[in-house]
C-alpha cells in the first residue's frame, strides 16, 4: 500500500503567541516548533496501515527550512521517505495554495491513501485536506476517529454533533485525523539514527510547476480582545459564596 | 460581476439547524451593508426539504435555491459539494457563507477546492469594508486574531456556531427548484450507520452553558458533582486535556486547542488551572466562571467571576442555589 501523510510544523500548544507590533504576523523568536498534533495522528495511522498491509509511507510537508525537523520526526517514527516543499514564495500560502503544492507533489507519486490532520493548530483553517482531495479528485473522510481498510473499501467513524457516523468510501482517498484516532508512538533512538539516512527530496514551486498565490490573505493580526477584569467572590463559607455567584449569574450577567 | 450574499443552509433529517438562522441573519446584514443586495440560500436535502425554505425567509432570505434528491440525504461530501458548486457557479455570488459546524467544515473545504477561491474559517465577526468582505477569526485557537480579506470570488467565510445572532426579519421569500446535477456513480462515500448519543445531549460547540472539570476533579467518579450542576442549568459537560488524557472523560468532551473551541454564554471551569491551550479553547465564551482552590491559577485572569475554594464544597452548593433560583 502506498501511503502518504502530510505534516505541518507549528508552534507547540504551550507556546505564548505574540503578535508583531505592525500586525503582520507573530513573533517567532523563542517558539518551540513541533509536528501539528493532528498530523501526528495521521502519521501514526499511516504507520499502522503499513505494518498491516506492507508498502511504504511518504511524508509530505510544505514549509521553510526548519520544517525538515518535522519531516525527520515522522521518519524517526517509522516513515520511509519525505518530500519537503520549500519555497519562500509559499511562506504565506493560504489553504488553496498549500493544498495545490501538496497535490502537485502527491500527483507525482503512487498514493492509495493520504492522511492529513483535520486542522493545523496555528492557522486553524481546517481546509487543506478537503481541497487536496478535490484537487486529486478522490473522496474525503474528514475528522475521523477510527479507520478500517478492507480491500478497496475504507470505513471510518466520524463524530458529529450529537452522534457518530460510520462512513464508507473507497481508495484512493484523503482521510483527516481527529484526536482519538490513535495514540502516536514516540520515535525510538535507533529510529532517530535511521531517520538521518532516509531520503528527503526538496522541491520548490518551479519544480512542481506552480506559482504561489494567496486568495485568502491575513491582512492584519491582533492580540485577542482583552476581557474586563473579573470579580473574586470572597468569604469563608462555600455555601454563601455559591449563593452570591448564582445571584450574580442571574441578575448581573443574566445568563441563567 | 459577482453579486449577492449567499449561504449554504444546514439541515439534518428535515430539520434546519440553528446555524442556518445565524447564517441567514448574517448574510442579511452583509447584503444591507452592500447597499441592499439579494440574500440567497442553498438548501439541499431529500424529498420534502423545500418546506423548510419559508423558515429561512423569516430570517431575511430573499431567495432559496432548493435541490431535492435522495442522494442529498443523509449528507455526503460529494453529493452536497457537487450540487452547491453547480448552483453557485451558475449565479456567481460575491460572498458565500457556511457554518463552521462539523458538516460545514467538511463541505466548505471541498467547495473552496471546487470554486478555486479563498475562505476564512470559523469567523467570529464579518463586515464589509470598501465593498469587500472583511472576516475576523481566531487563530492559534484564539491566542490571536486575524483579519482576512479574500481576493477571489466568491469570498467564502464559515461562521462559528453560537456567535452570530439570529434575527427575525421576514422577506417575501422566493423558492427556486434546481437540479442537483448528481451522478450516483460520483457519490463516492455513503453513511452506513448513525449512532446517536444519549437523547437531549447538546454538543459542546452548540451549548449555551458548559460546565467543565479538570485535573482538580481528582477522578472520573467525581464528575457526578458537575453533571448535577449541568443538569439543573441545562448545560453540557466539558473537560480539560488533563482530564481526557487521564481517561476520565471521552475525547469528545475536551475543550481547548487540541479539542473543541467553544463559545457558550456561560462557561463554568471547575478545578481547571487554565493551561494556555485550554484558555485558547474557551476564552471567547461570553461569561466565564472559575472555581479553583489555587488563587494563583491562570484561569482567574480570564474569569468574570471567581471563587477561590474547594470545588467539592462550592459546586454542590451552587447546584442547590441555582435550583432555588430557577424553581
Amino acid at each position: 500500500m502506498n501511503i502518504v501523510a502530510c505534516v505541518k510544523q507549528v508552534p507547540d500548544t504551550e507556546a505564548q503567541i505574540k503578535v508583531k507590533g505592525d500586525g503582520s504576523g507573530i513573533e517567532e523568536g523563542g517558539i518551540k516548533w513541533v509536528m501539528n498534533p493532528y498530523d501526528e495522528f495521521g502519521v501514526e495511522e499511516a504507520l499502522r496501515l503499513k505494518e498491516k498491509f506492507g508498502g511504504d509511507v511518504t511524508i509530505v510537508s510544505l514549509g521553510p527550512a526548519r520544517a525538515i525537523e518535522t519531516i525527520r520526526t515522522a521518519l524517526a517514527m517509522g516513515a520511509d521517505k519525505g518530500i519537503h516543499i520549500n519555497d519562500p514564495a509559499f511562506n504565506n500560502a493560504d489553504a488553496y495554495g498549500t493544498a495545490s503544492a501538496l497535490a502537485a507533489a502527491i500527483k507525482g507519486i503512487p498514493h492509495d491513501v493520504i492522511f492529513c490532520g483535520q486542522r493545523a493548530i496555528d492557522d486553524d483553517s481546517g481546509q487543506v485536506g478537503s481541497i487536496l482531495a478535490e484537487l486529486l479528485d478522490v473522496p474525503q473522510l474528514t475528522i475521523v476517529t477510527k479507520v478500517e481498510i478492507e480491500g478497496k473499501n475504507v470505513k471510518a467513524v466520524k463524530p458529529i454533533e450529537g452522534a457518530q457516523l460510520v462512513i464508507q468510501g473507497t481508495l484512493p482517498c484523503v482521510i483527516t485525523a481527529q484526536k482519538g484516532l490513535n495514540e502516536p508512538r514516540y520515535a525510538s533512538l535507533p529510529g532517530i539514527m535511521k531517520a538521518k539516512k532516509k531520503p528527503v527530496e526538496v522541491k520548490d514551486g518551479a519544480a512542481l510547476g506552480l506559482t504561489a498565490e494567496a486568495k485568502a490573505q491575513v491582512v492584519k493580526m491582533t492580540p485577542p480582545p482583552a476581557r474586563p477584569p473579573g470579580k473574586i467572590i470572597c468569604g469563608d463559607d462555600p455555601a454563601q459564596k455559591a449563593g452570591q455567584l448564582a445571584k450574580l449569574l442571574r441578575e448581573e450577567a443574566k445568563v441563567i | 460581476m459577482s453579486k449577492g450574499v449567499w449561504f449554504v443552509a444546514e439541515q439534518r433529517e428535515g430539520v434546519l439547524r440553528k446555524i442556518s438562522y445565524e447564517l441567514a441573519s448574517t448574510a442579511r446584514k452583509l447584503a444591507d451593508a452592500l447597499g441592499g443586495e439579494e440574500v440567497c440560500a442553498v438548501l439541499l436535502g431529500g424529498m420534502g426539504v423545500e418546506s423548510l425554505a419559508s423558515q429561512l425567509g423569516k430570517y431575511g432570505t430573499d431567495k432559496v435555491f432548493v435541490a431535492e434528491n435522495a442522494l442529498l440525504e443523509p449528507y455526503t461530501t460529494d453529493a452536497h459539494a457537487t450540487a452547491a458548486a453547480k448552483v453557485v457557479k451558475e449565479h456567481d455570488p460575491a460572498i458565500l457563507l457556511l457554518g463552521a459546524s462539523v458538516q460545514g467544515k467538511d463541505l466548505s473545504g471541498r467547495l473552496v477546492g471546487k470554486l478555486a477561491t479563498g475562505m476564512a474559517t470559523d469567523c467570529t465577526e464579518v463586515k464589509i469594508a470598501d465593498g469587500r468582505l472583511l472576516a475576523v477569526r481566531p487563530m492559534y485557537a484564539g491566542k490571536c486574531y486575524g483579519e482576512v480579506a479574500i481576493a477571489s470570488n466568491p469570498q467564502m467565510a464559515s461562521l462559528r456556531p453560537n456567535v452570530f445572532p439570529a434575527i427575525e426579519n421576514a422577506k417575501a421569500c422566493q423558492v427556486v427548484k434546481i437540479d442537483a446535477g448528481l451522478d450516483p456513480g460520483k457519490v463516492r462515500t455513503k453513511v452506513l450507520e448513525v449512532q446517536k448519543d444519549a437523547a437531549g445531549k447538546v454538543d459542546l460547540t452548540e451549548a449555551n452553558i458548559i460546565v467543565s472539570g479538570g485535573r482538580g476533579m481528582k477522578g472520573p467518579e467525581n464528575y457526578v458533582v458537575i453533571e448535577e450542576l449541568a443538569g439543573v442549568l441545562g448545560a453540557t459537560v466539558g473537560a480539560s486535556r488533563a482530564a481526557v488524557d487521564a481517561g476520565w472523560r471521552p475525547q469528545s468532551d475536551q475543550v481547548g486547542q487540541t479539542g473543541k473551541v467553544v463559545s457558550p454564554n456561560l462557561y463554568i471551569a471547575c478545578g481547571i488551572s487554565g493551561a494556555i491551550q485550554h484558555l485558547a479553547g474557551m476564552s471567547s465564551s461570553k461569561y466565564i466562571v472559575a472555581i479553583n482552590k489555587d488563587p494563583e491559577a491562570p484561569i482567574f485572569q480570564k474569569a468574570d467571576y471567581g471563587i477561590v475554594d474547594d470545588l467539592f464544597k462550592v459546586v454542590p452548593e451552587l447546584t442547590k442555589e441555582v435550583k432555588k433560583l430557577l424553581a
